[in-house]
């Protein structure tokens, strides 16, 4: 009798997370499925390839494509450098328990969960208002050149929001690399310099690319930290400066669903432009995902 | 020094002779570059500190003039802010967030409550959802179909919050209105359902860190004293990992309090103070979102939005430090037993 109540628990406890799982991953499919359905009939070149039109009601969304690849592209330069050289400090050069980087570490963390819409505060407060008006008084512009919401700033902006990206997966992939192919190398007498630049980047280097991809799907679909530092509403030219505002896919998004004069007029292009904007991402979130499988692979093949 | 004395722990360099060696000017060299490198490295390091560093500073800064100004502390002072004001003469003082009116009103309260009721809609939901997830992906889904699941949350939590918003906006908020008449389309419950998607996978993942984490031996030891698969996840692996289940608990709430663009898009922005979850709100983000375009630069309306970013930045770091340190004593404790 008790045997039975156990196993019937048992029973219960597993469909019921089993159930928990099962609706994640219905739901998934659900906001997928209407993606599909409602743009998939208005992806076509012509909506790829034109700005849009009659006030927005009409038209496609190349400007916003072209800011969004452009921002993303302007950010991953940024980010990148000095993301990477940190997760090397951490992992190659800080000394075991050492102070600055346990310090660096915990401000990973909090970077991480630091609110979008504080980095757009941040973005506005220091890049604008500090660092582009300063530019603007040193450079002797009467009006607002720099210290005005820009791509520039913008990609800045959202460099900081994903350094952590970088940074955490940059270190996961340097823990990767064999501790053998750095002592072997430091055997032969090459520096630590030289082992780092030509045997452990080397080896980490589809590691990087990972974090690479998952930051610029992180940055290309937030909307919050571009709000006020320089994605507009409608530009009929291409940004072509640093300093020029830009049109964003998720901007775009967030414009067509919320000020649209004729909801329904819109529908159909609102829905395309969430269907390009989500193809984007899970194209990138997909090559990470495979790039780090085949990694992982290796890793345990060289073990 | 301190550097050199670890490296050389680690056995990077030779351990240096009392009497400095004699180098030629090549090997001298050499070392002067590598000592510029490591220098320049380990400046870099410094990047994510200043970042953090350089957020509270500057968005502090522009709230300051709260306190400073004059004019700022006589429209927007802090009892304005957190107690009950006479709005209008004879109607009894209240909670109202209106801060372009030709008397600007500027309680944090109805933000206050917009935020907690988003928030909560959106905890009640994916706590249960994500928590119970990760158990079955940690503890009973077989191998093949973990391998799918991981992902596919991973997967989920790679869509941009501006199409949760849509979807929120779209599709979610008709079904509800449609199912139970609600009279605003957009509501507190709308944009919690809609936060509950973003926080999700969030919880998820932490949570199923954390159970991966208690080590087999446990559960090894459990089912031969004769424990059920499910009394073992119960009663020996959930409480093992307690403290990180507790941690991937507050990260989703620290992110389902700061997150934007899907309460921005859901939740209808009408700052009403009431304990009904169908109403309109206005959360702190959102405010920020929706009022920063169109606020004059320095004047108190634009303090106090840079205001609620600190207070946004403080909540987090404060849920981040808490969740940072509960996820380590998972970690210690297990380790620790398992040594």
């Amino acid at each position: 009798m008790k045997h039975t109540m156990r196993r019937a628990m048992g029973g219960a406890l597993t469909s019921l997370t089993g159930f928990a799982a099962l609706l994640i991953v219905a739901i998934l499919a659900i906001i997928l499925f209407d993606a599909v359905r409602g743009g998939a009939g208005h992806v076509t070149w012509t909506f790829l390839s034109e700005p849009p039109s009659d006030g927005m009601m009409g038209g496609g969304i190349f400007p916003a494509l072209y800011g969004t690849a452009a921002l993303t592209l302007l950010m991953t330069v940024a980010v990148m450098p000095v993301g990477v050289l940190t997760a090397v400090y951490l992992h190659e050069y800080a000394p075991p328990g050492s102070l600055l980087a346990r310090a660096v570490r915990i401000a990973v963390v909090n970077l991480a969960g630091v609110p979008s819409i504080v980095f757009g505060l941040f973005g506005l407060g220091f890049f604008i208002h500090f660092v582009g008006g300063s530019m603007d008084r040193l450079l002797g512009y009467q009006e607002l050149n720099w210290g005005q919401p820009g791509i520039l700033w913008a990609s800045l902006t959202l460099a900081v929001l994903t350094l952590p990206v970088v940074i955490v997966s940059t270190e996961e992939a340097l823990r990767a690399v064999p501790m053998e192919h750095r002592t072997a190398s430091l055997a032969l007498g090459a520096t630590k310099s030289q082992t780092l630049g030509r045997v452990v980047l080397p080896g980490a280097l589809p590691g990087i690319l990972t974090g690479a991809v998952l930051a610029v799907s992180r940055g290309a679909g937030e909307v919050a930290p571009i709000l006020f530092t320089g994605a507009a509403y409608f530009l009929p030219d291409l940004p072509d400066k640093l300093n020029s505002q830009f049109m964003h896919l998720g901007y775009h998004t967030y414009v067509l669903a919320t000020q649209s004069p004729d909801v329904e007029a819109t529908r159909p292009l609102l829905y395309a432009t969430v269907l390009v904007l989500l193809a984007l991402t899970f194209a990138l979130n997909l090559v990470a995902v495979l790039i780090r499988a085949r990694t992982r692979r290796r890793a345990s093949a060289a073990h | 020094m301190d550097r050199q004395a670890a490296m050389q722990g680690q056995g990077l360099v030779e351990t240096a002779t009392p009497v400095a060696p004699r180098l030629s000017s090549v090997a001298r060299r050499r070392q002067i570059r590598e000592k510029v490198i490591a220098g320049f490295i380990t400046a870099m390091a410094f990047t994510g500190i200043a970042a953090l560093v350089l957020i509270l500073v500057f968005v502090a800064k522009e709230a300051l003039a709260l306190f400073l100004e004059e004019e700022a502390r006589k429209e927007a002072s802090l009892s304005k802010m957190f107690l009950p004001q006479v709005v209008r003469a004879g109607r009894p003082a209240a909670f109202v967030w209106q801060p372009v009116s030709s008397v600007p009103k500027v309680s944090m309260i109805p933000l206050f409550i917009g935020t907690l009721k988003t928030t909560l809609v959106s905890m009640v939901v994916a706590v249960p959802v994500g928590v119970a997830g990760a158990l079955f992906a940690a503890e009973f889904a077989p191998r093949k179909l973990r391998e799918v699941l991981k992902p596919t949350i991973e997967l989920l939590a790679g869509i941009p919050s501006v199409v949760l918003g849509f979807f929120a906006l779209m599709v979610l908020a008709s079904f509800m209105q449609e199912t139970f008449g609600l009279d605003s389309r957009l509501n507190a419950l709308v944009a919690g359902l809609g936060l509950s998607l973003a926080i999700v996978p969030v919880i998820f993942t932490v949570a199923e860190d954390a159970l991966t984490a208690v080590p087999r031996s446990y559960r090894e030891a459990s089912l031969a004293l004769g424990a059920t698969p499910w009394e073992t996840a119960w009663k020996v692996v959930l409480p093992a990992a307690a403290p990180g289940i507790l941690a991937a608990c507050v990260l989703g709430f620290g992110r389902a309090i700061g997150e934007t663009m899907i309460v921005l898009m859901a939740s209808g922005n009408a700052a009403i103070v009431s304990a009904s979850l169908t109403d309109s709100v206005r959360s702190m983000s959102a405010t920020i979102a929706a009022e920063m375009g169109e606020v004059v630069v320095g004047s108190p309306h634009y303090s106090l939005l840079f205001f609620i970013g600190v207070e946004l930045f403080l909540f987090t770091f404060i849920l981040n430090m808490l969740a940072n340190a509960w996820t380590r004593k998972v970690l210690k404790r297990l380790s620790g037993a398992g040594a």
